[in-house]
């Protein structure tokens, strides 16, 4: 038998064939996962809720199934984790906030349902941003996540529990939500594949809202080609979200290209400007580079509305949220605060402890955006650059298969660095938001390590493509991944002190 | 010169859909609290909305029959407000770009035909019920979450309470008729909200109030009155009226201030980003048209034409289609028309009307609509060909009738059960009228000395004679013949 190190380096195509082959059992994998995580997440800190029983005997009813033939999907008794932002019935929900401390949900969202279905193994729920705002992990009302490759530093965000866990190999691929960049965000800090649908792809039913028209759910894995099973059991259209779209593919099983000849790539001239530090900068270069040298051809595009991107998505992403946090008030459900003499009082005070200082200041901002008096020079300002944004990215991809860009202006920084300037961390956004303002779908895919204050730190390139596209836009990634092997190798958890090892 | 007053009024209908606007849950009134809810309509997190159709249907119909721009193309909007009732904190409504626009309906008064204008119809969600209770404190019932509404915005064209009053009734009587609203004020699926100002005729409108949530004819009116007389006090003292909210107390009869313009909230209305654009293909619009049925006013002409109603009646019997259709039934069998319009509209209504007060006072649930009237059209019928041809008087018709409220019984059996029918035998009468005047012969001596009312108080002692069965019109002929004969 494998040593359980061993088995949370493996990706979960090899877990599939180690399933398919009999070498292992699905309790075997999930057990190993279960160790990975005891030995691990006490440093990291990417699981708010671990379901070790259940999770055990999820894993034996699927070896009970395998060995009767009657395997619910490819993916059947492959453990997997959600960000706490989507909803397991009778499981807590906390969006890592005080306020849904001790919500429990009384319905599976449609992903979890999903997974059910497909047979997958949930191992818990992770570490995020509170109600998923926020690029560092840092707003967490439950403590910090920590960047596996450095545990002083950020694993990036919202989304930060899903890429540290499936980095850190304590699950082999995980559901991240993205508003403006909290899945390939933290993916590029952590060195792993994460995915953002277009808009419409995948159900966003149970799944808490922050910008209702910008969510979408994807998966983190450690390959594109793990990140495309993932999306077979996650995407299609959902009688429950009114947003789901049923004219979106949903098949993305790959195609394994020998070469990217005949594939285009557009760099907007726009992202490699200011703001943009060195390394990232060399390492997009470079892999523009490989990807040439794999036949792509590559061309300068130009989105010149991409300066309002950063202002129009926290104008309409604040407005929307303040809208959709407003439910968390304290009468039905979620935290009450203790002492009130009147509804007023409930509310405010309710309200004001039960969110963390992060979420009040977007609500305030979306509440301010919205006003009457402030709505046309903000919201409805904001409405007119999302729309030039989909225009000018329309003619751009009708000249290039995919768009390359970083997927953030620096690697994983210090934990505490960005805490005091907002503004600051809401620069990080800049290249992911656009894929939200559009819709279109976007991947961050590892492109090269580089060392900074003596820590090795992954770098990941950002690939958008049209709204049909993203089957094509993972090819181009697995292609890229198994011709150029940037990862080479480097896995975190192997330099994790008191962790895995054999 | 008086002072004139205007008022608009916005209606709010709940729709007779199967299920809630944006979730399955069934949207019927009445049952058990929070047994029609789900995590939708309960505004759980996660939880998002999908319009059903049916409301889009008859919200369009609604339009349609009350001669809107019906737009192809509507959204719905999120109103941010917080409430205990409101379980997303925001109601979901349309306030950009409604359903429908433009519209009007036409009103009879005194001075004529009138048009009422329609400014929009939109649809939205209700919100939920809080029961308040003194052990319990405030209870929360989301049954109501989440049911169909249209709301219904007239111009402020309306310049008596009258009016307003006609115009509701009207409104309730298109509604019912196209079937998407049974409009049952006192279950709350009809409600209003008055706006109401006043001026000088030729001046421009005065600052308006409104007046929330009104939930009975009765109330809108004494409202509109009440509301009317405080303004003009204020005016003519020298008072400024301000922009504000007004609750309406049945109690005492009169309004008071709740909130002030200044104070009100900012709605922050904007597109709600979890449902796409609604839209109507024309020929959906064409399929929506042709399921209105004839409407009242159309109706109403041709029960002027057909059976000879005066307007009024007919008014009246078109005013809910229930009421209509069963007026046709019932002619269908009848010998005279008038007749069962009198009938219906005198004691039939007065039957009715009693039961509900009775109901009022016990503190029950009146029958409304169809089941207030739990006689046959066809028994009507027979009761009404009874009271034409004289085989029973007025007043053991109000009997019958009473019975057959009952129990809904062929009118014919009953009277001859009970021995009912009018006595028109000559014999039997001529012997009342001997009877009569021989035991007043001073009454029988005035009349013949000049005094010809004594004639009444003869003949209602000659009815109770015959125990109140007799052929009135016989009776008093035999009466007047046996006075004015000379005695021998």
């Amino acid at each position: 038998m494998k040593a359980y190190a061993d088995i949370c380096k493996m990706t979960v195509t090899e877990l599939i064939e180690a399933l398919e082959s009999g070498v292992m059992t699905s309790a075997e994998i999930t057990q190993a996962y279960l160790a990975s995580i005891a030995a691990q997440d006490a440093d990291i800190h990417a699981f708010l809720d671990v379901y070790t029983n259940t999770a055990l005997q999820e894993a034996a009813r699927s070896d009970e199934r395998r060995k009767n033939g009657k395997t619910l999907s490819k993916l059947d008794g492959i453990p997997v984790a959600l960000k706490d932002n989507m909803l397991v019935k009778g499981r807590v929900c906390t969006c890592a906030s005080k306020m849904l401390k001790d919500f429990v949900s009384p319905y599976d969202a449609t992903v979890t349902e999903k997974l059910k279905a497909a047979g997958m193994v949930l191992l818990g729920k992770l570490n995020m941003d509170e109600y998923a705002m926020g690029s560092s992990n840092e707003n967490s009302a439950f403590g910090v996540c920590r960047n596996p490759w450095a545990l002083d530093r950020v694993p990036g965000g919202s989304s930060g529990g899903v890429a540290a866990a499936v980095a850190a190999g304590m699950v082999p691929s995980a559901l991240g939500s993205d508003t403006g960049g909290s899945i390939r965000q933290p993916a590029s800090f952590c060195g792993v594949v994460g995915v953002k649908p277009a808009y419409g792809t995948v159900s966003r039913y149970g799944l808490v809202a922050f910008g209702s028209s910008l969510d979408q759910i994807g998966p983190i894995t450690k390959t594109a080609e793990d990140a495309a099973l993932m999306m077979d059991v996650i995407a299609g259209y959902d009688t429950h979200d009114a947003t789901s779209d049923a004219t979106i593919p949903t098949d993305f099983t790959l195609e394994r290209y020998g070469s990217l000849q005949g594939k285009t790539i557009g760099m907007p001239s726009e992202c490699f400007g200011e703001g943009l530090s060195r390394p990232v900068n060399d390492s997009i270069q470079a892999a523009a580079e490989q990807l040439k040298n794999l036949g792509a051809e590559i061309i300068e595009v130009s989105i010149p509305s991409i300066r309002y991107a950063l202002s129009a998505y926290y104008v309409l992403s604040s407005a929307e949220a303040s809208s959709n946090l407003a439910r968390f008030d304290g009468i039905r459900y979620g935290y009450r605060t203790e002492h009130y003499d009147d509804l007023d009082e409930l509310y405010r005070k309710s309200r004001e402890e039960g969110f963390g200082l992060e979420v009040k200041r977007r609500i305030m901002l979306g509440t301010f955006a919205l006003s009457s008096g402030y709505q046309d020079q903000y919201y409805l300002k904001a409405q007119q650059a999302r729309d030039l944004l989909r225009h000018e990215y329309s003619e751009a991809l009708e000249s290039c298969d995919a768009v390359l860009t970083p997927v953030a202006p620096t690697v994983a920084f210090r934990l505490g660095d960005k805490t005091g300037d907002p503004m600051e961390m809401y620069m990080g956004d800049l290249y992911t938001v656009t894929a939200n303002l559009t819709g279109l779908p976007a991947v961050s895919v590892p492109c090269r390590h580089v060392k900074e204050d003596g820590d090795t730190l992954p770098v990941g390139m950002s690939l958008l493509g049209s709204k049909n596209n993203l089957q094509a836009l993972l090819s181009i990634a697995d292609t890229y991944e198994r011709k150029a092997k940037p990862n080479a190798g480097i896995r975190p958890y192997e330099r994790l002190k008191g962790g895995a090892s054999e | 010169m008086s002072w004139e007053m205007v008022i608009g009024l916005e209606t709010h209908v709940e729709l007779s859909t199967e299920s809630k606007v944006f979730c399955s849950c069934r949207a019927e009134f009445g049952a058990e609290p929070n047994t029609h809810v789900c995590p939708v309509c309960m505004g759980l997190p996660g939880a998002l909305p999908v319009f059903n159709e049916q409301v889009l249907h008859h919200a369009a119909k609604a339009g349609f029959a009350l001669n809107c721009n019906v737009h192809h193309r509507s959204r719905f909007d999120r109103k941010n407000y917080f409430y205990p009732d409101l379980p997303k904190a925001y109601q979901i409504s349309q306030f950009y770009k409604p359903i429908c626009e433009n519209g009007w309906l036409s009103l009879q008064t005194s001075e004529g035909e009138k048009k009422i204008g329609i400014t929009r119809i939109h649809i939205e969600e209700d919100a939920g019920k809080l029961l308040h209770d003194d052990e319990n404190g405030t209870l929360l019932d989301m049954n109501r979450c989440g049911v169909p509404l249209i709301e219904i915005v007239s111009e402020p064209d309306m310049r008596s309470a009258e009016e307003a009053v006609a115009y509701l009734r009207k409104v309730r009587a298109i509604l019912t008729y196209i079937g998407v609203s049974d409009c049952r004020m006192n279950e709350g699926s009809l409600r209003c909200d008055v706006n109401l100002s006043i001026h000088r005729p030729d001046e421009p409108f005065g600052v308006r109030t409104e007046m929330k949530n009104l939930n009975s004819f009765q109330s809108v009116e004494r409202a509109i009155k009440a509301e009317y007389e405080r303004q003009v006090t204020a005016v003519e003292a020298g008072e400024e009226i301000v922009q504000e909210t007004r609750r309406y107390d049945q109690k005492t009869g009169k309004t008071s201030g709740m909130r002030r313009k200044e104070n009100s909230a900012d709605y922050r209305y904007f597109p709600d980003p979890d449902l796409p654009e609604v839209r109507l293909t024309d020929a959906q619009m064409k399929a929506i048209k042709a399921e209105i049925p004839v409407l009242p006013d159309a109706r109403r002409e041709a029960y002027m034409q057909d059976y000879g109603l005066s307007a009024y009646a007919a008014e009246q019997l078109t005013s809910e289609r229930w009421l209509a259709d069963y007026f046709e039934r019932t002619v269908k069998t009848a010998k005279s028309a008038v007749s069962v319009a009198n009938l219906l509209q005198g004691e039939v209504f007065a039957i009715i009307s009693l039961k509900a007060s009775e109901a009022e006072k016990a503190g029950t649930a009146a029958q409304e609509g169809e089941a207030s009237l739990p006689v046959s059209p066809e028994n009507l019928a027979k009761l009404s060909d009874m009271l034409v041809e004289g085989r029973v008087n007025s007043s053991t018709g109000k009997k019958i009738l009473a019975a057959m409220f009952e129990k809904d019984r062929d009118p014919e059996a009953y009277a001859e059960q009970n021995a009912l029918f009018a006595v028109s035998d000559d014999a039997v009468l001529k012997n009342a009228v001997a009877a009569v005047l021989s035991q007043n012969p001073a009454m029988v001596e005035s009349y013949r000395r000049g005094k010809p009312t004594v004639e009444h108080a003869l003949m209602g002692k000659a009815m109770a004679e015959t125990k109140g069965k007799a052929d009135p019109e016989r009776l008093s002929l035999l009466l007047h013949q046996a006075l004015e004969t000379p005695e021998e």
